[in-house]
């Protein structure tokens, strides 16, 4: 690929991104009354994107083989367990990730 | 008065930047070693670190532009690269839509926020509290900006300097999935009814099983979307009760 054709590469991926992003803005703008509905969705697609999100960051887990997802589950149950002992935010993340950093590089 | 005003709103925003910044720490952590893997990735196959700078200011975004680097390596074909990059982003406007409210009246530091709203950036956005006394706004703002140098600096480095780093940083991605557990786990501590979240969760699950890793995005943006409006009439409700 030609130096032109990487720039125009680069520039239909950052066209696709900004349509993506500025969609609904564009479409429900601040000085219009949003549609019941798209107001409605607003309110209860949180909860379901949050729970999509956790499963996106999984997605490459195989339970199947390797090590059949145990590291992930656990560093899981160490995040949940201190965020609801100790409620908080950081030093959940942190357990969690050190414990899982801990269990690929020196167990599974 | 202008410049006491001035004064105060400096204040303001010194102050919206000191709370965001602890909020943003752990992107810090993930963005720093994410960048740096996608930098290295990039300089690897050949990628002139220029790019990689230039794809993290205008781009922005993980999964797109770490897929850009076998887009970029391929031979020349630009439809499909805006179809691979439209696919990847559809959930944003799932984001769009959760955040109509929360960013509406903020002037022209939105067209930034809206531009950099990415995954994490989203998460935090929604559900972080900061204190009354600052201004959500500005916070917002600081979260995305903060959020997005981590990106381009980690990336640059990995880009620039990626091969010269010894120590292993295996397994340090988790943070990501650490810091979407606990967003959950706090989205449902607020929440009374917890159909959306269980919805979402199922459906995301099949999705992913039925359709795999690489093409379970759009499956699951639909199916969201479909169970969420049969659910309209009980949600509402259910939703209505609580405020």
């Amino acid at each position: 690929m030609s130096t032109n054709q990487k720039i125009i590469t680069i520039a239909v991926m950052v066209l696709a991104t900004v349509i993506m992003r500025y969609l609904p803005f564009i479409l429900f703008p601040d000085n219009k009354p949003t549609p019941p509905f798209i107001h409605y969705m607003g309110k209860v697609l949180p909860p379901a994107v949050f729970s999509f999100l956790v499963i996106y960051a999984l997605k490459n887990v195989s339970i199947t083989d390797g090590s059949h997802g145990i590291p992930e589950l656990i560093a899981i149950v160490i995040t949940a367990a201190a965020h609801l002992w100790k409620k908080q935010m950081l030093i959940s993340i942190a357990a969690g990730t050190v414990s899982y950093m801990l269990m690929v590089q020196f167990i599974f | 008065m202008v410049k006491k005003l001035t004064k105060k709103k400096i204040k303001a925003l010194r102050r919206a930047a000191y709370v965001a910044f602890p909020h943003s720490l752990p992107i810090l952590a993930g963005y720093g070693f994410l960048g740096l893997t996608y930098g290295i990735c990039m300089s690897v196959n050949g990628l002139h670190p220029l790019y990689t700078f230039f794809m993290c200011i205008f781009l922005f975004g993980g999964s797109t532009q770490i897929v850009g680097v076998s887009l970029l390596t391929a031979a020349f074909d630009p439809v499909n690269a805006f179809i691979i990059t439209f696919i990847l982003c559809a959930r944003h406007i799932f984001y769009g839509i959760s955040m109509l409210e929360n960013y509406k009246g903020l002037g022209l530091k939105k067209i930034y926020m809206i531009f950099g709203m990415v995954d994490e950036t989203f998460s935090i956005n929604y559900s972080a509290q900061p204190p009354s006394d600052v201004d959500r706004g500005w916070f917002m703002f600081f979260v995305t900006l903060f959020n997005q140098l981590y990106w381009i600096f980690g990336s640059t480095v990995g880009a620039l300097f990626g091969t010269m780093i010894k120590f292993s940083t295996e397994g340090i991605e988790f943070v990501m999935t650490s810091m979407f557990v606990v967003i959950f786990i706090e989205q449902w501590k607020k929440d009374k009814n917890h159909l959306s979240a269980l919805l979402g969760l199922g459906v995301s699950v099949i999705s992913l099983l039925i359709f795999g890793a690489d093409n379970f995005i759009i499956p699951s943006m639909i199916g969201i979307f479909a169970v969420l409006t049969l659910s309209k009439g009980y949600l509402e409700k259910k939703v209505g009760d609580e405020e």
